[in-house]
């Protein structure tokens, strides 16, 4: 794809965006205090931070104050009120990056670019920071710096890339392997075939509620992990009074491990928007928004460019495709870095300039979504299978997958296997199938569904991939023998959880933290039998969290406890119920330093 | 049925939990008559003469000395009741752990405060006697296994009384709503 | 205004839809435990402890508009577990030191542990280091205490907008945040106001405090949730 568009870089990082320069980004997003994610996001790419004079004339501007934009920004990864330096560096800190050797390349980075992770050097020119999964599992380690993103780096490509910030190249004419594609099956939905402007003439050509009825007969359910039909999510919107409705895509991607979205959006745009375009018909609305996640920002003017093509030659914009009425547009949306925005209702409160905090729910968005309005949110491959549908016919579809799991999955899978990439599968297949198809031997365990899906073992691998059996919103991630279970994987899940949890509900702000704690506890051999009993009794109340994303935090330790079960008891202390990670040798330490004395323990101290 | 033996002893806390353990008014003859007190401040037993049934713990351990003393009652006694807040979550004391580092108090306190005037030679007590201060005060449950947990600010005396009756006739523990608080 | 007919714990209840699963169980004298949730405020679920059964769902109370045939069960074993935990989490996260804080006796998070016989909690302390905002020329917030339940921010609105308190990061970074600019002039009955909404010690009014004896503050004899009980109708 057009990788090489322009990605200016920034030629200073002292903020200049107040006055008249803050008039014109307001102007750019109508004055509208509900884009302030968007002015947000153009002050911090074109500055490198959000001053706080920037703060202040914001605030003044929205007539808002300036901590209310303060905690917008505080939301966000990739906001931040300091410099982050003229090359900011985002270096993947998943899982399956750190099987790849991120680590290494991290230290390589704080070697040459003499500045650790989380700062930035002192001459305010290169920006180090950690990051999770970027959507680039399969060609890790990899790193965005300036919105470009560079994969399958080595420490002699860090060592270059660092020189060439130095010396103050473009970030896009700096040499680094860009990201590919990587589609290693295709199917229905991958394959190209006919001329995907038909599915849009067949739509408009029958009423909106026929077009409804089609993807109903398809037994269509969302690709975004949920599952949710389609068709009904439709219906309830387009039965939903209202003088303007919305389509969402959700191209959030953050669930790591999941790289799909990314695929579909570089190599198949245009059925994309046409399925968006389908929808918009379907439910009556004549917007819709593509909320695409802060780390594809690399693909903003290449999309740019095919939905203006659309316009041009009429999929898009007013009486589309000569259909008198039918008007729709989309735009694009971005969000700041929030894996929490990926849910439904954050992603529209993130749409609206806010924090991404999930909303209560009823109502749903369907009934009251963005702005109020009843809006549907479906995931980027669920479009896309819409307009698979409209164009080939629901038998043909349905001739692909299982009874009541329709039509084709597209995986992205990644991790100790040989050919990592994008897979489009029949919905139905085993795990077992799957490892044969990406060379995948001496397996530990399968990740179906990335943290929040299930850690499968070794004796589960007949089963199959379907809504069913074993629901994935497409991350498969594969865990080899070699590799450290509880350490390499679970915690580093877990503490993906608390990072990103919005903070709102107790339990998902403070038990993933106990989860935690209790998770080290047991890594450093100090558990007991009673702490996988505990551990499995919070999950009830993990259960009580508001969205799914606390719902499900804890899925890695309690799946693997269960999945796993001898793995944790072999590091248990089994002769005992009580272990005290007290040292009273490291506690007095610093006393003794401080009054200057030799510590006398005694020797009655255990 | 012979007596209970209990072993008490106050760590880093203000007394005042041993306090209201002796605040029961006539309920002290029932006492004496229910147990037998062993290394206590209460009549100044210094060591474990004998094993105990129950230890009962006042403060929490901010050192070297109070944890000594916590192992020895995890030893000695069968069963380890904690009273009071200091022993249940640090209490007063532990109001340092999350604000300053322990030499920054030691500084504070010996060096740079204002009323600091007679340490010329800018010493923090280091005396060989003297127990050895932890980076922060540590609850009792973090450092041995705790039975038992009474809270209060200082635990109300029928919490304390009502659990000892519980524990040495081996009943349910009577727990109105006026016994429970954390003040 | 319609009828509607809902079950509450296998009781039959005829009342009004429009109203939250919440207030219906309080006037039929069926006390669900709250913390985030306060009269007057738009609710917004988040301390969580307020879950119930409903159709077989967990959801909370407080956010849920009651429906015709609703079947809602406010006390079963699990639910009660469930509360329980979570003012244990809320005791381990902040650094709560009831026996010097301004609001003890009178504190809504202190009372459910009461009612619910807390000891102690059953999960390690943090011992977070969090400061206390004194800039404030009335109210002082201790962070120490703050439990998040947003009720001080979604108690905006007239006078005072824009916005006064915010949150600010997220996950367990999460912390309030008051413009110390506007609020500069803030007058005692606002002051006074700020504190009353918050559930805890966490909003204080400045030279003022302790001013209820020991033995008189709201919850030292009665559990929280009595009143509403004590009304009849207990289920
Ligand atoms: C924490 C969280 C993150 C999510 N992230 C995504 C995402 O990145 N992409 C997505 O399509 N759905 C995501 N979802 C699911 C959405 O809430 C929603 O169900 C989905 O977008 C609906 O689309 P679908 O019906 O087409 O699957 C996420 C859900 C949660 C709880
Ligand atoms: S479950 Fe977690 S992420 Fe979801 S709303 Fe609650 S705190 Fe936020
Ligand atoms: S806020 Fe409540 S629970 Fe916290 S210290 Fe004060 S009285 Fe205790
Ligand atoms: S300050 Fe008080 S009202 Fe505001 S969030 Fe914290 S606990 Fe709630
Ligand atoms: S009171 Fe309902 S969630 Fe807090």
């Amino acid at each position: 794809m057009g990788n090489k568009q322009s990605l200016n870089s920034r030629s200073h990082n002292k903020c200049s965006c107040n006055g008249d320069d803050l008039e014109l980004i307001l102007g750019k997003y109508n004055n509208d205090p509900k884009r302030l994610m968007d002015v947000l996001i153009h002050i911090q790419t074109q500055c490198g931070c959000i001053s706080d004079l920037a703060v202040k004339d914001i605030a003044e501007a929205f007539n808002m104050s300036k901590v209310d934009v303060v905690q917008t920004i505080s939301f966000y990864h990739f906001l931040s009120q300091e410099p982050r330096g003229e090359y900011t560096v985002y270096l993947n800190d998943s899982a399956v990056a750190k099987m790849k050797g991120r680590d290494k390349i991290a230290q390589v980075f704080e070697k040459v670019a003499g500045t650790k992770f989380g700062s930035v050097s002192k001459d305010g020119k290169i920006g180090l920071f950690n990051t999770s999964c970027i959507g680039m599992n399969d060609q890790e380690p990899s790193a965005i710096i300036n919105r470009r993103v560079f994969t399958n780096l080595t420490e002699v490509d860090v060592e270059r890339i660092v020189k060439s910030m130095k010396e103050g190249l473009d970030v896009n004419d700096i040499k680094g392997r860009d990201p590919v594609p990587n589609i290693l099956l295709k199917g229905p939905i991958l394959k190209n075939e006919g001329n995907i402007t038909d599915a849009l003439k067949k739509a408009i050509s029958i009423s909106p509620d026929e077009v409804i009825e089609e993807v109903k007969q398809s037994k269509l359910r969302g690709r975004g992990g949920a599952g949710f039909p389609t068709a009904l999510k439709w219906r309830t919107c387009r039965d939903t009074k209202s003088e303007k409705r919305y389509i969402f895509c959700n191209a959030d991607e953050g669930e790591p491990g999941t790289f799909k979205d990314r695929v579909i959006l570089t190599e198949r745009p245009r059925l994309l928007f046409t399925g968006m375009t389908i929808a918009g018909y379907a439910v009556g609305s004549d917007e819709g928004i593509l909320y695409l996640r802060f780390e594809y920002k690399f693909m903003e003017q290449y999309l740019e460019n095919i939905l203006s093509k659309m316009r041009k030659d009429g999929s898009l914009g007013k009486n589309i495709l000569g259909k008198k009425g039918f008007n729709f547009d989309i735009r694009i949306q971005f969000g700041g870095g929030a894996y929490v925005c990926g849910e439904e209702s954050a992603l529209l409160e993130s749409a609206e300039g806010k924090r991404g905090e999930p909303r209560d729910k009823p109502p749903y968005p369907v009934v009251k979504g963005y702005l109020q309005h009843p809006t549907v949110v479906n995931n980027v491959e669920t479009l896309c299978c819409v307009a698979r549908i409209i164009q080939k016919g629901v038998k043909w579809y349905c001739s692909v997958g299982t009874k009541d799991s329709t039509g084709s999955k597209l995986l992205s899978i990644s991790g100790d296997c040989k050919r990592p990439g994008v897979y489009e599968i029949a919905c139905g297949t085993t795990i077992n199938d799957v490892n044969k198809m990406v060379g995948a031997e001496d397996v530990q365990a399968v990740q179906v569904g990335g943290p929040s899906g299930v850690c499968v073992a070794p004796i589960d691998f007949d089963h199959k991939l379907a809504y069913e059996d074993l629901a994935t919103g497409g991350s498969i991630i594969i865990i080899g023998n070699k590799r450290d279970l509880l350490k390499d994987i679970v915690l580093n899940f877990t503490e993906f959880f608390l990072e990103e949890s919005c903070g709102s509900c107790v339990p998902c702000r403070a038990m993933t933290n106990q989860y935690k704690k209790k998770l080290e506890k047991i890594i450093r051999g100090n558990g007991v039998a009673k702490d996988l009993e505990q551990m499995l009794s919070w999950e009830k109340v993990m259960k009580a969290n508001r969205c799914g994303l606390g719902q499900t935090a804890a899925n890695p330790i309690t799946c693997s406890i269960r999945n796993f079960r001898e793995l944790y008891e072999s590091k248990l202390k089994t002769a005992t119920d009580f272990v005290s990670e007290f040292d009273l040798e490291a506690a007095v330490q610093e006393y003794c330093k401080t009054a200057n004395r030799i510590p006398n323990l005694g020797g009655d101290h255990e | 049925m012979s007596k209970a033996i209990v072993a008490t002893t106050s760590l880093a806390g203000c007394f005042g939990c041993h306090m209201s353990l002796l605040d029961i008014d006539e309920k002290i003859l029932d006492l004496i008559e229910l147990v037998e007190f062993n290394k206590s401040p209460i009549d100044d037993i210094k060591t474990f003469t004998k094993e105990c049934d129950i230890g009962i713990i006042e403060g929490g351990c901010c050192n070297s000395e109070n944890v000594h003393i916590l192992k020895e009652f995890r030893k000695n006694c069968k069963t380890l009741v904690v009273m009071g807040e200091c022993a249940i979550m640090g209490g007063l004391p532990a109001l340092r752990n999350n604000v300053v580092s322990i030499s920054e108090c030691l500084e504070e306190a010996y060096l740079n405060c204002v009323s600091v005037q007679a340490n010329d030679e800018k010493i923090i007590p280091n005396d060989d006697e003297l127990p050895l201060i932890l980076d922060r005060v540590y609850p009792c449950h973090e450092i041995v296994k705790i039975d038992y947990f009474l809270p209060g600010c200082a635990p109300r005396a029928d919490l304390i009384w009502n659990a000892l009756v519980a524990l040495i006739t081996g009943n349910e523990m009577d727990l109105p709503y006026e016994v429970i608080k954390f003040d | 205004m319609n009828k509607i007919t809902i079950t509450i714990n296998n009781k039959k209840i005829v009342t009004e839809s429009g109203k939250s699963v919440l207030e219906i169980a309080k006037e039929n004298g069926i006390f669900i435990p709250t913390l985030c949730n306060y009269e007057g405020i738009a609710p917004q679920s988040s301390c969580r402890v307020c879950t119930c059964v409903i159709d077989g769902r967990k959801m909370t109370a407080c956010t849920t508009l009651a429906k015709d045939k609703m079947n809602i069960e406010t006390n079963t074993e699990e639910l009660e577990e469930i509360r329980s935990v979570i003012v244990e989490l809320l005791f381990a996260e902040g650094n709560h030191f009831c026996p010097s804080c301004e609001k003890s006796g009178n504190c809504e998070l202190q009372a459910l542990a009461y009612r619910f016989k807390m000891m102690v909690p059953q999960f390690p302390y943090d011992f977070p280091a969090r400061d206390v905002d004194a800039v404030n020329p009335k109210i002082m917030i201790d962070h120490n205490r703050c439990i998040l339940c947003k009720r001080c921010i979604r108690r905006k609105k007239e006078p005072e907008n824009p916005t006064w308190f915010v949150f600010e990061n997220r996950g367990n970074k999460l912390k309030i945040n008051l413009d110390h600019e506007l609020t500069a002039d803030m007058d005692d009955e606002l002051a006074q106001k700020a504190m009353d909404t918050c559930p805890v010690g966490a909003i204080i009014r400045k030279e003022k405090g302790f001013d209820v004896p020991i033995g008189s503050r709201k919850y030292d004899s009665k559990p929280i949730g009595s009143d509403i009980e004590d009304q009849g109708g207990a289920v």
